[in-house]
């Protein structure tokens, strides 16, 4: 133990709290020793009394991790460094050397008794995403009969992953080329640039052919809405985007994060299972002058739900009413109906307007590429000058975000869509998945009309468009069809009918009717 | 058209940003059609002859997952491939480290070194009590703007001394320390960029001490490990020094270049906690910026990269051609040296020699740095610094004349 003079000789003792946080007290300790009996100066004395004065609210274990926190600087006895000893002489010795320690008769032992508690203690556990949560927590259950109908991601009927020929094609065209893996450009990879403006408002395109086009390649859709998000935060300072009710739900996360404010405007209408224009039209019509409209390009997501030709006119009249600015997420083109350009025409007929307007694009779903992270933000002007600008502060957004996007994706599309064999070859398989979607949505509407004994009307499955299905179940509903069904899907009654097979039809049907009728 | 605005255009007000200095340089590079002309600018290797190198290893990964039949395309989690975060904090933090073995690591894959630092930065300014972070005077470009954005405010502490081109040790001893408690410091694991200049060990070791008595937050960014030495481990003695107290950190991993995987964005954010507890909410919230972000990382790059890393042959192969490149130049930097004595060019050119890694602060200023790009059609950043990974002992003469006429005619 330590001897009544050891502890007399430090006579002086003053404890400086020099600063408490939640996380780290740091105690300053003068202790007077001479260099002719440094082991007076014995570290547990000051250890004793930094321990008397501690919070009682810390527990035990923190005490004796205190304790060897304390103990001068050696941490790892098994690693190659020898950082000091905890022999106190040669501490201060040490410590005399040190240019920010002020040495004088008294040594002054500067712990930082780092208490064991992070400083990210405070650091709460964030819920799963509600998406991409779903895929999570399918993995986790052991049912022979589960179904994954959470994510958006395309299966065969055998309920596999697909990857397109076309990619397989393309990739080993690359690896062949041996390219290199330099960075691209801040803008990304111009060949991809050229074709994915081009397969969006068609290759003859005026604003193409005019310059008018700011293309920036993106990590997806994601990605691509990000910039913009960034670019309307900086340079249209207190404008609103206005989002469908209900929306993809990683649209407020993004527009939140950029810190763009935003507002819904009425969409779905559950009592026709249809687009309750009316509604849609007012909202854009009552929000303030300049507001931006997110706008599904095709395939709205959840509801599968699109505006007709003729009431996507009226949208954008009312829009160059309001002197608002379109903004488009096309994460579907050629996915919806099949056809590249059929999906496009929404875009294509407010571009043909003379409008000024953003479109997101992604090539996640059509080409399969999810995990590649590839699509683009193009930002239509009224002039080529515009559209320079425009693209040069983009660039800005994303040179702190990650400098410059990933190549493998850009250059699989950029093969893919600039060789006339291949698009061609990608036009039949992109047919040939929204067909198999199609057909799926045939099956399960058949089957649920000859299961359900209550009439309900289940024409809403045909008359949607796209990989969602948006069912109208509620919360618990949901909850039901997972919890009793083992049928995974997100809380707002959303099924990704990309991940059902023509097999799976009756097993969902009975799924879908035992949770409408029987759960509320 | 929109009626609101003169010209027609909403977007009338937005003006034509500069071009970034870094990577401009090399925008102006390609617009000269000078048959001599050198980029030294941007940090990407080549070759000898001057070309871009994918390093066989890399080749070979990419063959196998190519050619795999049963490879998708699926989604990654947010948090990126799990097999490739293992590898990657193995890789900076020692197979044996107590953090990894003890679950206290929270890592995530992110777009190389760029979008790791700016994970990491967005995690601080929402979960750490403390918004300020400290950077080396000279540091990276884009490190200010990545932390500015996120929400953190950007000090600095001295760093290089230009009289002896090395560290300001004092200074940087003093800067930090008057640093307030639990401020975030920005440190170079290996091979600072733009100065190549790094502590010994035994700087660092009070460097930590420093840290650790002050509270303050080590973030480490780690662009070239193995790059800078030749030697993974040594490379990391930095990072590893710091976990070995017990103590939190955050590490920023790039391999960009030490596996010349520029283009395709892999790179890694480790946070290193007291707690498995506090490590597993911390990669929970760090999913929350990565989602509104880009949803999920890039597959490509992390397979190759979890390929190699995991294959004890593939391994070893990379640790040849990693000490190779930096073999190369060490040998550049030893020639530039040599010749620029031998032209008898004036000044203290030792620095090139002392000075680690990729880049060289050669020490010129502006004006001369503009005169060797005009006249000799030498392409580098403004402050001076020069990329030694784009020299060849067949351009280095012309560098040396350049270097020469520059300081002999402009002071």
């Amino acid at each position: 133990m330590y001897s009544a003079s050891a502890i007399d000789k430090a006579t002086e003792f003053c404890f400086l709290l020099c600063h408490e946080t939640s996380y780290n007290y740091k105690y300053s300790i003068r202790v007077p020793v001479t260099e002719s009996n440094p082991h007076h100066c014995d570290p547990i004395i000051p250890l004793l009394l930094a321990m008397t004065i501690i919070p009682s609210k810390m527990m035990a274990s923190t005490m004796l991790s205190l304790v060897s926190a304390a103990l001068p600087l050696q941490e790892n006895h098994k690693g190659k460094m020898n950082l000091g000893s905890s022999d106190c002489s040669s501490f201060l010795r040490k410590e005399k050397r040190n240019p920010f320690m002020k040495t004088k008769s008294f040594g002054r032992i500067n712990m930082a008794i780092a208490v064991n508690t992070s400083r990210f203690e405070g650091v709460t556990m964030a819920p799963p995403d509600p998406i991409l949560g779903v895929s999570e927590a399918f993995r986790a259950d052991n049912s022979e009969m589960k179904l994954n109908l959470g994510v958006g991601a395309y299966r065969t009927e055998e309920l596999q992953p697909y990857v397109l020929n076309v990619v397989k094609k393309a990739e080993n065209l690359m690896l062949e080329r041996g390219e290199n893996k330099e960075y691209l450009p801040i803008e990304g990879l111009a060949a991809f640039n050229k074709v994915t403006a081009e397969l969006l408002f068609g290759a003859g395109n005026p604003v193409i052919e005019q310059q008018r086009v700011a293309t920036v390649q993106g990590l997806s859709g994601t990605g691509s809405l990000r910039l913009a998000a960034a670019l309307i935060e900086r340079y249209f300072p207190g404008a609103k985007v206005l989002i469908s009710s209900p929306t993809w739900g990683n649209h407020k996360n993004i527009f939140n994060d950029a810190r763009v404010p935003w507002s819904e405007y009425r969409y779905y209408d559950p009592k026709t299972v249809g687009l309750d224009f009316d509604g849609m039209i007012s909202d854009i019509k009552a929000a303030p002058e300049g507001s931006f409209v997110l706008l599904h390009g095709c395939a709205h997501n959840p509801t599968g739900i699109d505006p007709t030709p003729e009431q996507w006119e009226k949208i954008a009249d009312v829009i160059q009413e309001k002197n608002h600015i379109p903004f488009f997420d096309v994460a579907y083109q050629g996915f919806a109906s099949g056809s590249l350009d059929a999906d496009a025409s929404s875009v294509r007929l407010f571009a043909a307007r003379g409008m000024e307007l953003l479109v997101a694009q992604s090539y996640s779903k059509n080409l399969g590429l999810y995990a590649e992270r590839i699509g683009a933000i193009n930002v239509v002007c009224s002039s080529a000058d515009a559209a320079a600008r425009v693209k040069s502060q983009l660039k800005r957004i994303a040179r702190p975000m990650y400098s410059n996007p990933p190549i493998h994706g850009a250059r699989i599309v950029a093969n893919v869509v600039g060789d006339p064999a291949l698009f061609n070859e990608w036009k039949e398989e992109m047919e040939l998945m929204a067909g198999r979607i199609k057909n799926v949505r045939q099956k399960l509407f058949d089957s649920l009309s000859a299961k359900d004994k209550c009439g309900k009307d289940w024409s809403f499955i045909l008359k949607q468009i796209g990989m969602f299905s948006f069912t109208g179940l509620s919360k618990v509903q949901s909850e039901n069809m997972t919890n009793k069904w083992h049928v995974y899907m997100t809380k707002d009654g959303r099924i990704s009918l990309a991940g059902l097979s023509l097999a799976k039809c009756e097993y969902l049907a009975d799924a879908i009717i035992d949770s409408f009728h029987c759960v509320s | 058209m929109n009626s609101q605005h003169p010209d027609g255009s909403v977007f009338s007000n937005i003006v034509r940003a500069p071009e970034d200095p870094i990577l401009g340089v090399t925008v102006a590079y390609n617009k000269d059609t000078s048959p001599i002309k050198l980029n030294l600018g941007v940090g990407a290797y080549r070759t000898e002859e001057g070309k871009p190198l994918v390093l066989n290893v890399v080749r070979r990964a990419e063959q196998l997952l190519v050619n795999d039949p049963s490879r998708v395309k699926e989604y990654l989690p947010i948090v990126g491939l799990a097999e490739f975060n293992k590898l990657s904090a193995k890789l900076i933090f020692g197979a044996d480290s107590p953090a990894i073995q003890e679950n206290r690591v929270a890592t995530v894959q992110g777009l190389s070194g760029t979008g790791s630092l700016r994970i990491g930065a967005e995690f601080l300014a929402r979960h750490y009590y403390q918004h300020t972070i400290y950077i080396p005077v000279p540091t990276w470009g884009n490190h200010p703007k990545i932390f500015t954005i996120a929400g953190l405010s950007v000090k600095t502490y001295r760093y290089y001394d230009p009289e002896t081109r090395g560290l300001d040790f004092k200074g940087l001893l003093e800067d930090l320390g008057a640093a307030p408690t639990g401020a975030i410091v920005l440190l170079h694991a290996c091979a600072h960029n733009p100065t190549g200049v790094d502590p010994t060990l035994e700087q660092w070791e009070q460097i930590r001490q420093l840290m650790r008595s002050k509270g303050l937050l080590p973030f480490f960014d780690s662009a070239y490990q193995g790059f800078a030495s030749g030697s993974l481990d040594a490379d990391a003695q930095s990072v590893r020094m710091f976990v070995a107290d017990g103590g939190e950190c955050l590490a920023a991993q790039s391999y960009a270049k030490n596996m010349g995987l520029y283009g395709e964005r892999v790179g890694a954010l480790s946070i290193v906690c007291k707690a498995a507890d506090v490590a597993s909410r911390v990669e929970s919230q760090l999913k929350l910026v990565i989602r509104p972000m880009y949803s999920n990382p890039p597959i490509h790059g992390a397979s190759i990269v979890a390929t190699i890393l995991k294959d004890s042959d593939m391994y070893n192969e990379w640790t040849l051609e990693l000490k190779a490149m930096a073999d190369r130049i060490i040998s550049m930097r030893q020639l530039l040296f040599d010749t620029l004595r031998d032209r008898g060019t004036p000044g203290d050119w030792s620095h090139i020699i002392k000075q680690i890694g990729m880049f060289t602060f050669t020490g010129l200023n502006t004006e001369q740095v503009a005169f060797m790009t005009k006249e000799y059609h030498i392409y580098m950043t403004s402050d001076g610094r020069i990329s030694m990974a784009g020299l060849s002992s067949r351009t280095v003469p012309h560098l040396a004349d350049a270097i020469h006429a520059a300081v002999t005619r402009i002071p």
